[in-house]
């Protein structure tokens, strides 16, 4: 049933807004876990290097971000020349580029929120897992990761949050193309550069803050019940 | 247990040089905050990485600096009871008591878990969170959790620190229980005398980052006599027998006690200050103290300023301090019979 006049392409850009949100915060969170780790459990040359470049995306504006990944990506791009290609990959300008540039953008916010959540982390219980015959990766899993839910439920949410808006990077890898890398923001703005296109940009644009509310609440439901049953 | 260290360790202006060989199973580790005794046990379980050195448990080389040697923690099976209970908080108590448990390879496995659930009386707390527990009962699931991970030497850094006078002796009878059902060697590290000689045998003193000696605990409690405004603490273990015109009347070996604080326990340690025993030579008649004992003297020596009086009651021994004039007066010396008086309330009860 059609809702507010929404056209194929505009349930495929609320869709595939999910669909990138969710397979960039799915696709990050390990490796997030990992620097989140390093950064706040080891001590290791070249710390402050990693940080830098985990947290540029924080402070680049998106568009260099995605123009940084087209060059890096693109057919003639490092990475696109000697890796996509011969492998027969092609990413840019699909919904793929949409989740990479999603994930590069998202990726400091996670690592700080789990970085938040592992800081909290008495480091006597690390010692005693040890004592207690526990090898690292053993303590990770047993100690560290259920010690740091919270953080990790608080990252992905606002990596999702902050997905479901990525505009800048994604309009420069994915391009603006309905039905195939036009997410709910892209529409948005095609819509509102449109002539009489108001009604639709509001009408999606009541769809973000729906989705919006919806991660809000769910965020809120969960915390309150690991609060329950820590 | 040997153990032997040899081991250097810089923390900043800190600087750790310990040098030993000791052999007990119930050793102590003793002397004043910041002297190095945690950082030292830190290095033994592999905690903190010496500078350099070697250590030794049982003649097996678990860290050696020259041949790169350095067992990783898990491996080197040392169990930790620290200050602080350290319970994992999102397991509940059972979880807790079985994680080091669990990572035993079966063939070292010596102690079940229903003789130390018993040991430490924690049955009823098991399917409890850690969150809802006391001071007391938090420190016993880590005194349980560590010794079912059964280790060879049971490390415990000042376990009873965190814990108020009272509840301190109160889990004491529960350490030594645990570590009798386990048969585990432990190091006991502290700060507080009373309890090094409650807990151990043997003692190493350390003093700012460095080893200054090995003692028994009788020989650490003289040794310490004269800095101690208390001077030496007798430890007597007493058996209440009956009540007598208020007082309570405690077995002592085969003397009697009176004592004006009783205890709910019919068997309980008390701590009695060299201090509060007053020498007489002769009976005293019409005096308001309630224990006057005749008694030997089996010892007499120099403490600072004062001396120290060791006197014989059958088999049980005291300690007393006097100035050197009462002794002359009332001629001290070794063999003499005399009379020691101790007031009903000079006892102290620890447990």
């Amino acid at each position: 049933m059609p809702m507010f006049g929404f056209g194929p392409s505009d349930y495929s850009a609320i869709a595939l807004s999910v669909k990138v949100a969710v397979t960039a915060t799915l696709l990050s969170l390990p490796f997030a876990f990992a620097v989140a780790y390093l950064m706040t459990f080891q001590r290791f040359r070249g710390k402050i290097v990693l940080d830098g470049i985990v947290n540029l995306p924080l402070t680049l504006p998106p568009v260099v971000v995605g123009y940084l990944l087209l060059l890096l990506l693109g057919r003639n791009g490092w990475i696109g020349r000697t890796i996509l290609q011969p492998l027969g990959i092609e990413i840019i300008f699909t919904w793929k580029a949409a989740v990479i540039a999603t994930a590069v953008v998202g990726f400091p916010l996670m690592v700080r929120s789990i970085r938040i959540g592992m800081e909290t982390i008495d480091r006597g219980l690390i010692q005693a897992s040890r004592t207690l015959g526990a090898g690292r990766l053993d303590t990770v899993t047993t100690v560290i990761l259920p010690l740091s839910l919270r953080g990790i439920v608080a990252g992905s949410v606002l990596m999702f949050a902050r997905g479901l808006g990525e505009f800048g990077a994604t309009i420069i890898v994915a391009g603006n193309i309905p039905g195939v890398t036009q997410t709910i923001p892209l529409a948005i703005y095609e819509y509102a550069s449109s002539p009489r296109g108001d009604i639709m940009a509001m009408a999606l644009c009541g769809v973000s803050i729906a989705i919006s509310v919806i991660v809000l609440v769910f965020h809120e439901w969960i915390g309150r019940r690991m609060d329950r049953v820590g | 247990m040997k153990l032997r260290m040899d081991i250097q360790k810089r923390f900043g202006v800190f600087h750790l040089n310990a040098d030993f060989k000791i052999e007990g199973d119930r050793i102590g580790i003793f002397g004043p905050s910041g002297s190095g005794k945690s950082t030292l046990m830190g290095i033994l379980a592999g905690l903190h990485c010496p500078d350099e050195g070697v250590i030794e448990i049982n003649g097996e080389t678990i860290f050696d600096s020259r041949r790169g040697i350095n067992i990783a923690v898990p491996f080197r099976r040392i169990g930790m009871v620290f200050q602080r209970p350290h319970l994992f908080p999102h397991l509940t108590v059972k979880r807790n008591l079985l994680y080091g448990y669990r990572r035993c390879p079966a063939e070292n496995r010596r102690i079940t878990v229903e003789s130390l659930i018993s040991a430490l009386e924690i049955g009823h707390l098991l399917d409890r969170g850690v969150a809802n527990l006391s001071g007391g009962e938090r420190q016993r699931v880590a005194i349980g959790r560590a010794v079912l991970s059964n280790p060879r030497i049971l490390v415990m850094d000042e376990p009873l620190t965190g814990l108020d006078d009272n509840l301190k002796f109160q889990i004491i009878p529960y350490l030594k229980n645990a570590c009798e059902t386990s048969g585990i060697p432990y190091l006991f590290i502290s700060h507080s005398q009373v309890e090094t000689r409650i807990m151990t045998d043997r003692v190493l003193t350390l003093e700012e980052g460095r080893v200054t000696g090995q003692m028994s605990g009788e020989e650490l409690a003289r040794s310490r006599m004269k800095d101690h405004i208390a001077g030496y603490i007798n430890l007597l273990k007493l058996r209440r027998v009956r009540d007598s015109h208020g007082m309570a009347v405690y077995h002592w070996g085969d003397r009697e006690l009176f004592l004006s604080s009783a205890d709910d326990h019919p068997e309980a340690i008390f701590e009695l200050s060299s201090a509060e025993i007053i020498l007489c030579k002769q009976r005293p008649e019409s005096i308001s103290a309630r224990n006057i004992l005749r008694c030997r003297v089996a010892d007499v020596f120099e403490t600072g300023r004062r001396l120290g009086v060791e006197l014989a009651f059958g088999k049980e021994r005291l300690i007393a301090e006097i100035v050197r004039q009462a002794a002359e007066d009332l001629d001290i010396r070794k063999g003499k019979k005399i009379y020691a008086v101790i007031k009903a309330s000079a006892f102290r009860k620890l447990r």
